[in-house]
């Protein structure tokens, strides 16, 4: 498939760090609110952030990305002016001076295509859902892509062509682990120790 | 690994080496020879170091391992939906978001967003934010003792158009005092925060204005290794984009890369 993509023409404009005072540039209400927290299904991911000493980096910002709980990729509108029930499937959140991040979002569903009509229709048998995520800070030169997937089922994690390419020490970096309060917590390391999985494209 | 407790993010401006402009420029001109020969001999440098010493806060920031080179998936081959309606036109504006003019020099900043391809990038968001005309971010943890503008904050919004363009009215911001060593200053600059239409073409970074002379002295700026790649972040003046009697014209394209498979339209675009 990829040898009918054509040669790019032209060189792209370099990333440079989102730099210490982005808060007044990329704040706006309700950006951590994929979902409306009290609405069915509304869960909420968060974690911290860690820099190579295992410090907590408090000027960051986590941006997620995520299909619906059909698996359907959002195409409505609203993501950066929330009406309380439209799932947009983008979120922001800043660290706070904790370096924690808090989302609230749906689980995204197991991959399908829109409905024609009646109920979506699976894409694959297996292909385990994971919210795209970013990372931005001062001190970063540029972003960090990664993904946070679900933990619960272990066979589509299995499949997952990423995951299973990776070593068990850095596959846990990618999973989301499962609170007994029903939260999803994944935590973020920068550098060093338990290093997140960054991605290419 | 034990608890630790965050220190306060101000604390964390200052680097603790406070090194020598001297030192720091010394770093960054051997940094620079070094990615040239390695271009030169074939190696494809990433666009943006991540590891690059002479910005001190990277230090224990940079991942240490090579990212992973995955193909994308469905996911992040789209990206959320924007449309004009999502930002009012006042918000391109950062000359009238007060009752009265902010101070400094009124500027205009225009330009297309493009893929790799060239295709201009219709609908997506553009969000910019600046220090004001004397180099003052109204941010609390912003300490520089330069005056406030009590009418300008400095941050716009605004979604391209059907061309891919997008056009903002600001102030040019001042140069601005930073402690990553000692007497350091950033060139003047505004951040770009960029959506293109796969996930995976999501930027941010910052355009600058011609002719600074603190280029060669600063750690962000020279984070690019190749000095074809920085002059890209330069506006270009353009005396057609200035309008008599009222603001001088920069322009600034900017081009999102993804995957191959961005290449695809999707399947379906608002």
């Amino acid at each position: 498939m990829t040898s009918i993509v054509p040669e790019r023409i032209l060189r792209p404009t370099p990333g440079q760090t989102v730099g210490p005072f982005f808060a007044y540039g990329l704040e706006y209400p309700k950006q951590h609110e994929v979902a409306f927290s009290h609405s069915p299904g509304a869960i909420l991911l968060g974690g911290t952030v860690y820099d190579g000493a295992g410090a907590p980096v408090p000027d960051a910002l986590v941006e997620i990305w995520g299909a619906d709980e059909h698996g359907v990729i959002p195409r409505a509108r609203g993501a950066i002016r929330r009406d309380d029930h439209t799932f947009t499937g983008f979120g922001r959140a800043f660290t706070n001076d904790d370096g924690r991040y808090e989302l609230w979002t749906r689980e995204p569903g197991f991959e399908t295509r829109p409905p024609a009509s009646g109920a979506p229709q699976p894409v694959r048998a297996v292909a385990a859902p994971f919210f795209a995520a970013i990372v931005f800070a001062r001190g970063l030169p540029d972003k960090l892509h990664t993904r946070i997937y679900l933990p619960d089922s272990a066979a589509a994690l299995a499949a997952d062509p990423l995951l299973a390419s990776l070593d068990d020490g850095e596959r846990a970096t990618l999973i989301a682990t499962r609170t007994d309060r029903g939260r999803l917590e994944h935590d973020i390391r920068l550098q060093g120790e338990g290093e997140t999985v960054f991605l290419a494209f | 690994m034990p608890e630790r407790t965050a220190a306060a993010p101000e604390a964390l401006l200052a680097s603790p080496d406070q090194a020598a402009q001297q030192a720091i420029t010394a770093e960054i001109v051997a940094l620079h020879a070094e990615y040239e020969a390695r271009d030169a001999a074939g190696e494809r440098l990433p666009l943006t170091m991540h590891d690059f010493p002479p910005y001190r806060s990277s230090l224990l920031r940079h991942p240490t391992k090579n990212p992973k080179l995955v193909d994308p998936e469905t996911i992040e081959l789209a990206s959320p939906a924007f449309g004009q309606r999502d930002v009012a036109a006042i918000e391109a504006d950062l000359t009238a978001q007060h009752a009265g003019e902010p101070l400094g020099e009124r500027i205009t900043v225009q330009g297309r967003l493009l893929d790799s391809w060239g295709r201009p990038v219709p609908n997506q968001l553009i969000e910019v934010w600046q220090a004001n005309s004397a180099g003052r971010y109204i941010h609390q943890r912003d300490q520089h003792p330069a005056p406030l503008d009590p009418n300008f904050t400095g941050a716009g919004r605004a979604v391209t158009n059907a061309n891919g363009e997008y056009l903002f009215t600001t102030i040019k911001p001042g140069p601005y005092p930073w402690k990553n060593h000692a007497n350091a200053w950033r060139p003047a600059h505004i951040h770009f925060s960029v959506f293109g239409s796969s996930f995976t073409q999501r930027l941010v970074t910052q355009m600058y204005f011609p002719g600074d002379p603190l280029f060669a002295l600063d750690p962000i700026y020279n984070s690019i290794p190749l000095q074809h790649d920085r002059e890209r972040l330069v506006g270009v003046y353009d005396h057609d984009l200035t309008s008599p009697e009222w603001a001088t014209g920069y322009r600034f394209d900017i081009v999102v890369d993804g995957a191959d498979a961005s290449w695809f339209e999707p399947e379906e675009q608002e």
